[in-house]
């Protein structure tokens, strides 16, 4: 176990660092002189451009440059903001625990819907309530999100006057408040990750169910619900459960527009924020987040199937 | 088991891949249940079929209207009228007007031209240059092998969407960056599908025939391995259209896309944001118009899935 921990991590490790080379490379792409966009006004000024090339290390060599940058994020310093002069890190994190609550929410709607229907869809294979299932779940995964988003708002809030269309309470302040701003962009959100967790899980069951310990099971004269939610579930829900971890990284990535939309100030609202400012530092550190992010859950993903699967254990 | 597993595991296609065949072999008793009726069979077998049909007929006829745009189109798609600012839907206006008084029955069917080009090329592009890599990794192996396989883990890691938005950013706002990158994006899962089916092929028989008698490998990969896994590919490539077809409209909606004041989905539906009280329609038909078209390419996809997969029941 602490051999393959160890060898898991070693993988990780070239990732990582093409992951920063591709990141740090983004930059390269950028048309122009950061200096000229930063210098703002006195981009006429050849002694102001100098001391910002100075100051960002742009007038040193590319890979100098670059283990600038690397030595920088190990050591949690992702570079300053150029539009509000602020630590990236910093305001990452400031939004990461309002798109975590997002995120959190939505992937709680997607189980809760998705996994019903896949278990539902799959005992009754072939018939019209896996017929309907399989149309909600095509529906969600093809829906997006942005526009569902728009048209629950015209609903819920401009003609039902039931939710606010916009807007973002804190947990800790109230907790109602915070439930009513977030639980539209939270089903928006979860919509489409249901429609592929119901299709993970189906398939999940159908491959279960016609194992031989669910024969042997349904032999020994066990009722149906017994062999279906104790014998095949079990077993059925290991690969959802790594795929879900997964999918929970995904919504990171469905949260800038979900956020966009409904004016909430997450994560996806500071990436979209950045790009609109030209802030390259903090489109850089988000990504850089995310990936990270990213790389921790697959991890996670990889113990929890170790965890929960003993036969992988032994190999 | 399916490419809409491969798709969302994304990042996990190496544990699973080991476990598929073997899962194929058992779920196959599963697949032809005895108590089936051929009645039922029939219905079930039309019923997906139909499904797949009229997403085929969706895509052609989007294909159609954005390659006939001028002729469709009712109006200039670009051509203001201030006596007709934000007017419903009517016999002269079939989808209403927008806040310069534009008709938005004419900016929908231009919007599908750069929509449908959008996803389609930067799909091409996608394979164009994801395969020949995929295949070079898998059948070369090595270093060569462990280096590609790297870089794109690496890609994997950032959510498709956040990539996308990222690179958009540093190339600057427009429709043809916006295809690069999703091409980008979306490339590495071609890299891995190409290279794990390119891996399968090698165990296989006549690749180590045509290998024994002196054949390069880019010649084996050329004649013996592509045209076998040409199916997977073209079932990856139209699922990966309709998620381009979504990147477009998003990175459109954040700006990032087709610039204004040519029409794009995208963009249409980020100025009917403001306008959700007033005018509604505006929200409405563009999103319709992504919904419609992503679905088809989903159903489409899903139906040659089942219906190129050798496993899957041909009876």
């Amino acid at each position: 176990m602490l051999v393959w921990l160890a060898r898991r991590l070693a993988q990780v490790v070239p990732t990582l660092i093409l992951l920063s080379v591709m990141i740090f490379g983004l930059q390269q792409l950028m048309p122009g002189d950061p200096a000229l966009i930063l210098a703002g006004e006195e981009r006429g000024d050849p002694q102001v451009l100098a001391q910002i090339r100075a100051e960002l290390w742009l007038d040193r060599p590319l890979h100098v440059q670059y283990l600038h940058w690397v030595g920088n994020v190990v050591t949690g310093d992702f570079g300053f903001s150029w539009r509000i002069r602020e630590p990236v890190a910093r305001l990452i994190l400031q939004k990461l625990p309002v798109t975590f609550q997002l995120a959190s929410m939505a992937f709680l709607i997607a189980v809760l819907i998705g996994v019903p229907m896949g278990i539902l869809s799959a005992t009754h294979r072939d018939r019209p309530a896996d017929w309907l299932a399989n149309g909600i779940a095509l529906f969600g995964i093809s829906m997006p999100n942005f526009w569902l988003g728009i048209m629950m708002i015209l609903l819920f809030s401009v003609q039902l006057g039931w939710l606010p269309p916009s807007g973002y309470v804190p947990l800790t302040e109230d907790f109602w408040q915070s439930v009513s701003t977030t639980i539209m962009p939270a089903f928006v959100l979860g919509s489409g990750i249901a429609g592929v967790l119901m299709r993970h899980t189906r398939a999940a069951m159908l491959t279960a169910l016609s194992q031989d310990y669910v024969r042997t099971a349904r032999a020994k004269g066990l009722t149906e619900r017994v062999v279906v939610w104790k014998h095949a579930l079990r077993n059925a829900l290991i690969p959802v459960v790594t795929l879900g971890t997964i999918e929970f990284g995904r919504l990171l990535a469905g949260a800038v527009l979900t956020e966009q939309i409904f004016t909430i100030p997450g994560f996806g609202k500071l990436i979209v924020d950045a790009v609109f400012n030209r802030d390259y530092p903090v489109v850089q550190g988000v990504v850089l987040a995310t990936a990270l992010i990213f790389v921790g859950l697959s991890l996670v993903a990889d113990l929890l199937y170790m965890a929960i699967n003993p036969r992988l254990r032994q190999a | 088991m399916s490419a809409s597993d491969d798709r969302s595991a994304g990042g996990r296609a190496d544990l699973n891949r080991p476990r598929q065949p073997m899962s194929a072999v058992i779920e196959s008793p599963a697949v032809a249940p005895a108590a089936e009726s051929p009645g039922r069979r029939a219905l079930r077998r039309f019923l997906r079929h139909r499904l797949a049909v009229f997403g085929a007929v969706v895509v052609l006829v989007f294909a159609a209207v954005a390659l006939l745009a001028p002729l469709v189109a009712t109006a200039d798609p670009n051509a203001t009228s201030w006596s007709a600012i934000r007017r419903a839907p009517s016999l002269q206006y079939w989808f209403g007007t927008d806040e310069n008084g534009r008709d938005v029955f004419s900016r929908v069917v231009w919007g599908a031209r750069a929509s449908m080009m959008a996803g389609t090329i930067s799909v091409v592009v996608a394979l164009l240059a994801g395969v020949p890599i995929g295949l070079l990794a898998g059948l070369v192996g090595g270093w060569v092998d462990a280096l590609i396989s790297r870089v794109a883990d690496a890609m994997l890691s950032v959510p498709f969407l956040i990539l996308a938005i990222a690179l958009a950013a540093f190339l600057g706002p427009a429709l043809e960056n916006a295809m690069i990158a999703i091409a980008i994006s979306a490339s590495p899962v071609f890299v891995r599908l190409a290279r794990g089916m390119a891996l399968d092929a090698r165990a296989t028989d006549w690749v180590e025939a045509a290998r024994a008698l002196g054949n390069p490998p880019w010649r084996i990969g050329l004649l013996h391995v592509l045209p076998n896994i040409v199916p997977p590919l073209l079932v990856q490539a139209t699922l990966a259209i309709a998620e381009a077809i979504i990147a477009e409209a998003s990175l459109s909606f954040l700006g990032l896309g087709q610039q204004p004041p040519e029409p794009s989905w995208g963009s249409m539906l980020n100025s009917a944001q403001r306008f959700l009280t007033q005018a509604p329609w505006l929200a409405v038909f563009p999103g319709l118009a992504i919904f419609l078209v992503v679905l088809a390419f989903n159903l489409v996809g899903d139906g040659l899935r089942d219906a190129l997969d050798p496993r899957s029941d041909k009876r």
